[in-house]
């Protein structure tokens, strides 16, 4: 929570308009938002926790809760959309027993669709942490997956 | 930074002149344009698509090939050419010659591609093209750029830069005479004349709208407000759009700059350009572009000692559809939900702040600096009688060869597919191209034909919108591709009005039905699918005629354009229950080829439902009434004897 403080000290002459980025540098930061961050930033800004959480829920970006260790993005852009991305993640589903947003119970992956990632010509996308995989077939996704389900790390 | 090199440009900006210049001067320039090059000079594409490609590690295995052989080289970082199919693209210039585009690069053949080049030959096999110079040799047997159809039938005249220049150098950029207008502008002429000039190149919004830019401005330049404020849209978060990414990635620089003039302009001293802030890259190129125009001047307080004070501000969006409609973007920037509210009252009477506010995208503002150099007539003598100017399209989908094109406007679409994109992928048949993203439409074979301007585009039930192109073929079913937008709009509707929030979830609904097999198959249940299909029409006129913002009123784009054009289809998903391109999975059956099955008993134990009977080593069946149209029995088969149908 420390941490948190470092961020708010950072906006001395704080008003409304700041808030997004504020949440923005605590996701960054953190990774997620948590329910202490958004009471803290509430306290800060003299505002109700209520407003807080019903702005960050609005937009896409903000997120309440941990990513897992392998955090698993699928481009949902229309591009990838019609280079049948569905099978693609309906594969992921099936293998990781868990769907869109969720994460598995050991913590270990989570997964997310993601809108346009940028490489249309370039689909299906499909992204684990950092590492990026270009046009998947339902084959390679599934060695892939399983590649990391053996891995140590 | 070098001082000296600084100075000159900075004399060059303010007396743009190549007669006359001294020596050095010339020297300098003709060295940052690579019009004299004494080493060789490798460029490597960097941006989003290349980054995913794996363009560091190729960076990498260049910086090790020089050093090993110790070879001199400018190594530099370029933006994209707009071929994001062929990334990662490097290009080499070698003293005396003209410089060589190499496709699909990866840090396996960097070092033959680097090989051969340096012992003067071209391996084909990676070539893309070579850039004509009349300063340069060129080599044999290598095509020229502008000889190569992508290039041909577009006219750029804002992605002119893109790929060539240094994204990391506003000296390079000052070179190309980039900044010239920005100070030239504020020197020579008041406000009121560059919006005058811009009213007079009938510049219309890229945004959708096509509302005319010049007479934008006026109505802010022209109320009173203790502030003014110009807005830069550049939150794209339309899945399949990506120009407004690359520019930014691209030539930062000219964004900056046609931001300047902008805001000199409507008179405002703050700025913003609103980034979505998974556009990681984009933010970051379009900062350091920012911090390069201040410390040279060019921002900040009393430019070149004309008086005039501006800020640019960088404002990250936090991903939300809805904030590309302008009221909702402000909403968000004051740090609530990106909600929209009705109009007028019109952002530039009213806006940021409650103060005039001029919100464009940045395809709009990158025309600016164009019509003021070349002049507002020239400028209106390019395009259709309505529309001027160029546009930018990202084309992506079933295409050859996707990317970033710019054509006149007053192309035909027949065009762009087939002959700058390089038409269908594995010669397929052409089925349908959905132009403007989520609330655009479907057009068919016969509306390929349509020219390119807002009205004519407006006529055929889609609209430019943010100017995506995605082609489908015969693979893709329209049902589910309009589904996928329905479902994508209803997720990001912001839940205001009534409408839009109900509306886009029961279309979606009602698509999802048709998409999916009946549970029970009797008469009412066909009744209510089909009249579903009824109600879908009349709701989908409603949303359009009660919608507040945009996003609404746009929602039923894609379900009335398809609707109107491709009906049969919708027929044949409601009536037989078939799927033709076989997307729809609920719909598809599968049959036993009773002579290829073997009895191995996988498919068996793989149906998630247990539709599959049979005893080990005789033929299986598949009963119908039992499958989902999952599709595992197909995938599983090792003896191809399940038939999809």
């Amino acid at each position: 929570m420390r941490e948190v403080e470092k961020i708010l000290d950072q906006y001395p002459f704080v008003q409304r308009d700041n808030l997004i980025p504020i949440l923005q540098e605590i996701q960054k930061k953190f990774g997620y938002i948590s329910e202490e961050a958004i009471v803290m930033v509430g306290s800060y800004l003299k505002m109700p926790t209520s407003k807080i959480y019903g702005l960050a829920t609005f937009y896409n970006q903000f997120r309440f809760s941990p990513q897992g260790q392998f955090h698993i993005k699928i481009c949902n852009g229309t591009s990838c959309h019609v280079n049948a991305n569905p099978l693609i993640l309906k594969e992921v589903e099936s293998i990781l027993g868990i769907k869109d947003g969720e994460k598995t119970k050991d913590n270990r992956f989570s997964l997310e669709t993601t809108t346009c990632m940028g490489v249309c010509g370039m689909g299906p996308v499909m992204a684990v942490n950092d590492r990026y995989y270009t046009q998947l077939t339902v084959t390679e996704v599934n060695k892939i997956i399983k590649n990391y389900q053996q891995s140590e790390e | 930074m070098d001082n000296s090199i600084r100075e000159i440009l900075i004399k060059n900006i303010l007396t743009p002149t190549e007669v006359g210049l001294d020596k050095d001067t010339l020297n300098t320039l003709q060295l940052l344009r690579r019009e004299k090059v004494y080493h060789p000079v490798i460029t490597i594409s960097s941006n989003t698509s290349s980054k995913i490609m794996g363009v560091d590690e190729v960076k990498k295995q260049i910086g090790n090939y020089v050093r090993e052989r110790n070879i001199k080289v400018d190594l530099i970082e370029v933006g994209s050419l707009g071929l994001s199919s062929l990334e990662t693209m490097v290009s080499v210039q070698l003293p005396g010659k003209t410089r060589v585009f190499f496709k699909h690069v990866n840090p396996e053949n960097i070092i033959l591609i680097l090989d051969s080049i340096f012992n003067n030959f071209i391996r084909d096999e990676f070539v893309y093209g070579q850039l004509r110079d009349k300063n340069y040799e060129p080599w044999e047997q290598v095509p020229f750029l502008d000889e190569i159809a992508y290039f041909n039938y577009q006219q750029r005249l804002i992605l002119n830069q893109c790929g060539f220049i240094d994204v990391n150098s506003i000296d390079e950029f000052i070179a190309f005479g980039g900044y010239q207008t920005f100070v030239k502008t504020i020197n020579n002429n008041t406000p009121a004349e560059v919006c005058d000039i811009v009213e007079q190149s009938m510049l219309r919004g890229r945004g959708g709208e096509g509302y005319l830019t010049g007479k934008k401005w006026k109505i802010a330049a022209s109320t009173a407000g203790h502030q003014k404020y110009l807005i830069c849209n550049a939150g794209e978060s339309d899945p399949g759009a990506f120009m407004e990414r690359h520019l930014m990635e691209s030539d930062p620089h000219k964004i900056v700059e046609a931001m300047a003039i902008s805001a000199y302009a409507i008179g405002a001293h703050k700025a913003f350009i609103y980034i979505e802030s998974d556009y990681e890259l984009a933010i970051q190129r379009i900062n350091q572009a920012i911090e390069q125009a201040t410390a040279y001047g060019l921002l900040g307080h009393d430019i070149m000692g004309t008086g005039y004070t501006l800020e640019i501000i960088i404002k990250q969006g936090a991903g939300a559809y809805v904030c590309g409609e302008e009221t909702a973007l402000i909403n968000s920037m004051e740090g609530n939900r990106g909600k929209p509210h009705s109009k007028p009252p019109y952002p530039a009477v009213k806006g940021l702040f409650d103060q005039p506010t001029v919100v464009n995208n940045v395809e709009t503002l990158v025309n600016v600096p164009v019509i003021l150099k070349k002049g507002a007539d020239w400028y209106r003598s390019i395009g259709t009688e309505e529309s001027k100017g160029t546009k930018v399209f990202s084309i992506s989908g079933k295409v050859e060869c996707a990317g970033l094109v710019e054509v006149e406007m007053g192309t035909k679409i027949r065009d762009i597919i087939f002959r700058i994109a390089g038409g269908i992928r594995n010669n397929n048949r052409f089925k349908a191209v959905h132009v403007g993203g989520p609330s655009g439409g479907c057009l068919t074979e016969e509306h390929l034909d349509t020219l390119i301007d807002f009205e004519s585009i407006m006529m055929v039930g889609a609209s430019l919108g943010s100017a995506s192109l995605v082609v489908l073929d015969e693979d893709n079913c329209i049902i589910d591709t309009v589904k996928f937008f329905m479902n994508y709009l209803q997720k990001e509707s912001c839940g205001i009005c009534i409408p839009c929030r109900e509306g886009t979830r029961r279309m979606y609904e009602i698509l999802d039905n048709i998409s999916k097999r009946p549970k029970d198959d009797d008469g009412y249940t066909t009744l209510q699918r089909f009249k579903g299909v009824m109600q879908l029409e009349t709701l989908a006129e409603v949303l359009k005629d009660t919608s507040m913002c945009g996003l609404g009123q746009r929602a039923a784009n894609p379900v009335l354009s398809t609707l109107k054009w491709f009906r049969d289809e919708y027929e044949e998903h409601i009536f037989e229950r078939n799927c033709n391109a076989g997307v729809c999975q609920e719909l598809r059956t599968f049959e036993i080829d009773v002579d290829a099955c073997t009895g191995c008993t996988i498919c068996a134990r793989k149906c998630p439902t247990g539709a599959i009977f049979g005893t080990p080593k005789n033929a299986h069946f598949i009963v119908q009434d039992k499958c989902i149209g999952c599709g595992i029995c197909y995938e599983t088969c090792k003896f191809s004897a399940i038939i999809s149908k």
